[in-house]
């Protein structure tokens, strides 16, 4: 059977950062993973082809690149379609997701990929797509290459799908028929007896976790009130004094912008290590906009910039740890009385 | 980060470039920016015109704030 894998520049060893804008290409056989993959999957199927696409081309096109590479992978007329896995990192996860749901819709051929848990890719396209369960970096590479290999040859065979926690893939929120030898009302009363008890038991029905946040009311008169600015892009005051991670952030910096009518070279730089720091450096309001927001300030659009903003890296930093930081930002704003946020990030 | 703060009880709107990705981490106003390594500002553009491409960003994002919405919205 033939296969064509999916990689973004990094895994695709075309390069870095620098290179993460480059269009989708194709390379004869397997790259990086795929020898790997190509180990695993033994003699019955071989790697035809690699797509290699940049993870910002890919993001700042979404359909266009889609496009593409559907038809280079059509090209191949493959029998399974392999991507990533992209672990922890976003902007791949989405690629990974994009082109295999693509695939298995339109060209009708099994794909599959890999991603850590919280890889946004996930909760995008889990429903449409069977993803591996990795972990979050690619010290995982080896475990979820294997989980990949082993669920894809199964598909690509037709061979019936175990559920997920046997299989190794993320649930998909599906639900199988199936003959049970006890009654719900007594595998009930034994899970609750369990839980009683403090042992372990398994649901048969997870509740679906919705968390989302009511909008707010708008913010009614703008020249009136303070505003604050967030980044998760990493600008921090030149030689990043409080050491905020380039990847994986534990912490976040509130620095003072009272005296400043724009960030300049001199003054602030990126501490983020998940894209290419050029044009950030060059002129860091590309990201934090203090210029602008100076300027409107004047223009008595907004009625006061705070004297401070936050800065984190988004890059690969889980959830719950963003979502600390800004419990904690915000608790600080309301005491300040700030009554509107814009939240930049890369 | 952008759904921790207005959960908190401030209006937040969300400047980003990968809009999937911010939809799936629950920012209600979503203001899509202009690439990933330069989200408010484009280096190909003079630097007078890139400061009013970041101008209308950040003026769009003011907009998003002043407008009521209901549910996920990207402006």
């Amino acid at each position: 059977m033939k296969v064509v894998h999916y990689l973004n520049q990094f895994f695709g060893q075309i390069g870095a950062e620098d290179k993460a804008g480059i269009e989708p290409v194709v390379k004869t056989g397997p790259v990086g993973p795929g020898v790997l993959f190509q180990e695993l999957l033994g003699s019955e199927a071989e790697i035809t082809a690699t797509i290699v696409c940049g993870d910002n081309y890919f993001a700042e096109h979404i359909d266009k690149a889609t496009e593409k590479i559907l038809a280079m992978i059509t090209d191949y007329h493959p029998d399974l379609v392999l991507a990533g896995p992209a672990f922890n990192a976003g902007r791949y996860g989405i690629a990974c997701g994009a082109i295999c749901a693509a695939v298995v819709s339109r060209l009708g051929v099994p794909a599959i990929t890999g991603m850590f848990a919280e890889n946004p890719g996930v909760e995008s396209f889990r429903k449409t797509v069977y993803i591996v369960a990795t972990r979050g970096t690619t010290a995982g590479m080896r475990d979820g290459a294997l989980k990949m290999a082993r669920l894809a040859l199964k598909l690509a065979k037709g061979q019936p799908i175990g559920p997920p926690g046997e299989e190794g893939y993320l649930p998909r929120g599906l639900r199988k028929n199936y003959f049970a030898p006890e009654t719900g009302a007594s595998r009930a009363v034994t899970m609750l007896l369990k839980k009683l008890k403090g042992e372990p038991f398994l649901t048969e029905y997870p509740m679906p976790v919705f968390d989302r946040v009511v909008p707010l009311p708008p913010v009614e008169r703008m020249s009136e009130v303070t505003l604050a600015l967030i980044t998760s892009g990493g600008i921090v005051p030149k030689g990043n004094p409080d050491r905020v991670e380039a990847s994986s952030a534990t912490k976040y910096g509130k620095y003072d912008i009272s005296a400043l009518q724009r960030l300049t070279a001199e003054s602030h730089e990126t501490a983020h290590g998940g894209y290419d720091p050029t044009y950030a450096n060059e002129d860091p309001n590309r990201v934090l906009p203090l210029d602008v927001a100076r300027d409107l300030e004047r223009e008595g659009i907004i009625g006061r910039l705070y004297p401070y903003y936050y800065a984190t890296v988004g890059n690969g930093t889980s959830v719950a740890r963003a979502g600390q930081f800004a419990r904690e930002i915000a608790t600080e704003l309301i005491a300040d009385g700030v009554r509107a946020v814009i939240i930049t990030s890369t | 980060m952008a759904k921790e703060i207005e959960r908190a009880g401030i209006p937040t709107v969300h400047i980003c470039t990968i809009v999937p990705i911010s939809r799936t981490v629950g920012a209600n106003r979503i203001v899509p920016a202009i690439a990933i390594p330069h989200p408010l500002g484009n280096p190909t553009k003079p630097k007078k015109e890139e400061k009013l491409l970041r101008k209308a960003l950040v003026e769009k994002a003011l907009r998003a704030l002043e407008t009521k919405i209901d549910e996920q919205t990207v402006f």
